[in-house]
């Protein structure tokens, strides 16, 4: 696939590499600044041009002629929807996807239409998709808080099914069991365990693997089962209460108006500018003007009793730095904003308990538009290296899926099928389970590399 | 996690891997052997053999070797690969009854096919055995447009780190241009249009009168700007006008970038060409050294005709100027500053990114707009000037850059040619001998105009030395010999 990335920042130079990686794109990346191309192209087999990615000489030159999708992802919502707009109307590029932050064009819309079904009047940004990453951000970590205890919880069939990794801590009725075990500890719960990592490395769950201490499991689970299968790994964490977010930036606030009214939210914001405009939006929670790594503010506000501290500033070693600062002073449950995958696993390997990488969340979005076949969705984990993907069977009984049984189903090694949701059901992946037309197969790969093998399964 | 600086496990397994696939290509000769029967298929074969064994003990302990070139790694494969080939290439020459050769002859013979430098050590060319005579065009042919790019055109395997390869083998100041965003794709584009340049002279050739065989060598060493013939007179020997016609055109295109080739092919603008300043100096290079050689050879009646002298200057303008190093008649006999001032066309060369050698269009023209840019802020000390190539600025770094590669240049220059002298070769030969090799030319002047045979043993390692030097431009050798390189 030919794609066309504007934006050379952050999230554009992630895309960028996640897209390049795979043979089959072609990757051009359009950036004002001629040093990150430079940078980016030492580091990457992508081609790259310097210019406004709004401008259509540019697009032109970046190949937008022949380009199957483009994805703006500048820092500016306006250059990000005019360039969707500039693609279409002069290139009629395919897929469109524009990364628009501010609530104030999302939250219409009707400003913005998929070109393959487009309105009569023909009016509004030619826009397929959108997506906010600090929006997805703030969901992921809401979940985060809501499952205590986890590591990453995704949505798959719109929430009706999630897959939840978390750490196996000693103590938990299922921890030194065989996996077979957990249907007879859940008789009424049907969850399927898909991938087991001991010290970093992936191993194959099968019916006999016994479930060791500090082992991060992924299981696929409905969504209202979720916390019976948690408890079965590790202890019953108490509810949480207590929850302190550092940073009131375009995260941190965000995050607090969607869980002020469920927990005692404290938010802490250097800025005394930002911090009073920040309380005169929320309603209930706690608005602290300070440094989020100032041991006396965060003693004095009972950091010790906190359930979760969350540090999403901007400042990834900020964020670090706070939350081991409040892990030590006695915070329950830490979690840190990082960027860079490298300290992302030196941290969540000791002294923060989860590493939340903006990165990851907001790529998966994007993959779900490069994968061949009718892929829904596509979550990247464990920083890239596995993935889980939504795809929905077609085709007639007797094709490569439908009308066969998970066990007779080709699947690349490293493959399992975890779920299958059919209309409002949700069916576990057992191998005598029967796929049939238009299920949504939710499938775990535990090495990314075999993502080709399984497009073609879902190809028609 | 390594230790080591240097990747190399990683080296080995792509060296090992590259000389796999050269091995493969001593199959074209050998057929050509049986072809014409002149038996010399045991040799061909006896030499894909050795160097496909040689390339398998490196490859197969190294085979699971992973992980990304790096830049330093990336500098040691280029000039270890370009060694490599010289050395494997010289084989079937060392192996040969007929010619028989030393050791330096016949990695003299072969780094000058691999750089298209064209300059031998064989005299008797017409008596050789024909499938030997083809093999010579084809290692021009292959170090043509680049080994590497060949690599990374077929072979997947160079991934990222294959950029760094292509860099340091590209000649030309900015090397970041890419025609498609795989490298393999440009890669494969820029093939493509080797290949297509290449089928039409063959085509051309032929069509001119030559037997096939010559059609396909001559058209070999054309378009790779590369100069080795079939027959000691070299073009001269088909006494056409028609074919030196031929050979004008395909050295012009040959010695133009092929990048440029490319978008115009793409894009069907023939507007393309005249729109690149680099193309325009290019040809009005050309055409000012072609009416300079004219007017002197008329002046001085060197030939029957005025049009034989036109024809004649033409050809060897171009034919020097591309580092091709054709000729129909020796060109340093010619009076007056003529063959020097030939000599000295060569260190401008061709375009970058193209086959031919030299310093290259675009870094004179870089030069001497820095020149004008001095004036101007003479005559208006507050001015600000940028230094542009059409419309677009040229950075600093560049320009820094081209600065640096002129100094380096004319000091590597100076050495090689002294240290020529110090063999015991008077001063034009050992001037025009450097000037040809480092240059990628061919023939020079005094005893080496029409061959190397009366250059001592010294002598030639040195002139070899020199065209490795030009092919690489330099830098990524003189990387390898830094003492930071070795440091980490």
């Amino acid at each position: 696939m030919k794609i066309i990335i504007l934006g050379a920042g952050q999230v554009g130079r992630t895309a960028a590499y996640h897209l390049a990686r795979e043979e089959a794109n072609d990757v051009t990346v359009v950036d004002v600044n001629d040093h990150l191309l430079r940078d980016l192209q030492d580091r990457l087999d992508i081609r790259t041009v310097a210019g406004s990615g709004a401008h259509p000489n540019i697009l032109e030159l970046a190949g937008a002629a022949s380009a199957d999708m483009i994805v703006a992802l500048t820092n500016s919502d306006e250059v990000n929807m005019v360039a969707c707009q500039v693609a279409w109307t002069l290139f009629r590029t395919r897929t469109k996807i524009a990364r628009i932050r501010s609530l104030a064009y999302t939250g219409h819309e009707a400003l913005f239409f998929d070109t393959d079904t487009p309105p009569p009047d023909g009016a509004g940004f030619p826009v397929d998709v959108y997506i906010s990453p600090e929006e997805l951000v703030t969901q992921y970590v809401e979940r985060l808080i809501r499952y205590s205890g986890a590591l990453q919880v995704l949505d798959f069939a719109d929430g009706r099914v999630r897959l939840v990794g978390l750490k196996a801590v000693r103590g938990g009725p299922l921890v030194g069991q065989q996996l077979r075990n957990l249907r007879e500890h859940l008789p009424n719960v049907d969850a399927r365990v898909v991938a087991i990592y001991r010290a970093g490395n992936s191993i194959a769950p099968e019916g006999d693997t016994v479930i060791e201490h500090e082992d991060e499991v992924f299981f696929l689970a409905a969504t209202e089962d979720m916390r019976q299968v948690m408890i079965e790994l590790r202890r019953v964490d108490d509810a949480v209460k207590r929850v302190v977010i550092a940073g009131g930036g375009n995260i941190g606030l965000r995050l607090a108006q969607r869980i002020e009214d469920r927990y005692q939210v404290k938010i802490i914001e250097r800025d005394a500018a930002r911090a009073r405009r920040i309380a005169e939006i929320l309603r209930n929670a706690v608005v602290l003007h300070g440094d989020a790594a100032d041991e006396e503010l965060l003693i004095e506000e009972n950091i010790d009793s906190a359930d979760v501290f969350c540090a999403v500033t901007n400042a990834e070693e900020a964020n670090i730095l706070s939350a081991m600062l409040a892990k030590r002073l006695g915070a329950h449950r830490v979690m840190a904003l990082i960027n860079r995958p490298a300290y992302a696993e030196m941290m969540q390997s000791g002294s923060i308990d989860v590493a939340i990488s903006p990165q990851s969340v907001t790529i998966g979005s994007l993959l779900a538009h490069v994968r061949r076949g009718d892929v829904v969705r596509v979550h990247s984990l464990r920083r890239g290296a596995a993935e889980a993907i939504e795809a929905i069977a077609h085709g007639s009984r007797g094709g490569k899926v439908v009308g066969r049984r998970v066990e007779e189903i080709k699947l690349p090694k490293g493959a399992t099928i975890g779920a299958i949701v059919r209309g409002q059901d949700v069916i576990m992946g057992h191998h005598d389970t029967l796929v049939e037309a238009d299920d949504h197969v939710i499938v775990f790969l535990s090495d990314r590399r075999h993502v080709e093998a399984v497009e073609r399964l879902f190809q028609e | 996690m390594s230790r080591k600086h240097l990747n190399l496990g990683v080296i080995q397994r792509i060296l090992g891997l590259l000389l796999m696939l050269f091995s493969v290509t001593m199959l074209v000769p050998a057929a050509v052997s049986l072809l014409y029967a002149d038996g010399q298929v045991a040799l061909f074969i006896s030499a894909f053999l050795i160097l496909m064994a040689v390339g398998l003990l490196a490859w197969l302990p190294s085979r699971r070797q992973r992980g990304d070139l790096r830049l330093r790694d990336g500098f040691l494969v280029v000039v270890l690969f370009w060694s490599v080939i010289g050395l494997a290439g010289a084989l079937p020459f060392f192996l040969a009854d007929d010619p028989r050769m030393t050791v330096t002859e016949a990695v003299f013979e072969s780094v000058s096919g691999f750089t298209t430098t064209g300059a031998t050590v064989l005299v008797g060319l017409d008596a050789l055995p024909p499938s030997i005579l083809y093999y010579r065009q084809q290692i021009q042919w292959l170090g043509g447009i680049g080994i590497v790019v060949l690599a990374v055109a077929l072979l997947p395997l160079l991934g990222i780190g294959g950029m760094q390869l292509l860099k340091a083998e590209t000649p030309g100041p900015m090397k970041d241009a890419k025609l498609t965003p795989r490298i393999a794709g440009t890669a494969k584009a820029l093939w493509l249009v080797y290949l297509l340049l290449t089928t039409a002279g063959v085509l051309a050739y032929w069509a001119a009168g030559m037997s096939l065989f010559d059609a396909v060598g001559h058209s070999f060493a054309a378009v790779s700007t590369g100069g080795y013939s079939t027959h000691d007179a070299s073009i001269g020997y088909f006494a056409s006008p028609a074919i030196e016609t031929i050979t004008i055109v395909l050295m012009v295109l040959g010695g133009a970038s092929f990048a440029l080739h490319f978008l115009a092919w793409r894009h069907r603008r023939l507007g393309d060409y005249w729109r690149d300043p680099e193309f325009r100096a290019y040809l009005a290079v050309l055409g000012a050294t072609t009416f300079i050689a004219v007017a002197v050879l008329v002046w001085n009646d060197v030939h029957d005709h005025p049009f034989t002298s036109l024809r004649s200057a033409l050809f060897h303008a171009v034919s020097v100027q591309t580092s091709t190093g054709y000729t129909t008649e020796n060109f340093a006999l010619w009076p007056g500053a003529l063959p020097v001032l030939l000599m000295f066309t060569t260190f401008i060369g061709g375009c970058a990114g193209s086959t031919a050698g030299g310093m290259k269009v675009i870094r004179w023209l870089l030069v001497l707009r820095q020149g004008t840019r001095e004036v101007t802020r003479l005559i208006h000390p507050n001015a600000e000037v940028a230094v542009k190539l059409g419309d677009k600025p040229v950075g600093p770094r560049i320009v820094e850059a081209v600065w640096g590669f002129f100094a380096v240049y004319l000091v590597v220059f100076t050495l090689l040619m002294l240290a020529l002298m110090g063999t015991g070769v008077e001063q034009i030969t050992a001037f025009s001998a450097i000037a040809t090799c480092i240059n990628n030319v061919g023939p020079g002047l005094g005893e080496v105009a029409s061959n190397f045979r009366s250059v001592n043993a010294a002598g030639l390692w040195i002139s070899t030395i020199a065209m490795l030097l030009g092919r690489l431009e330099i830098f990524p050798i003189l990387v390898l010999l830094s003492p930071g390189f070795w440091r980490g």
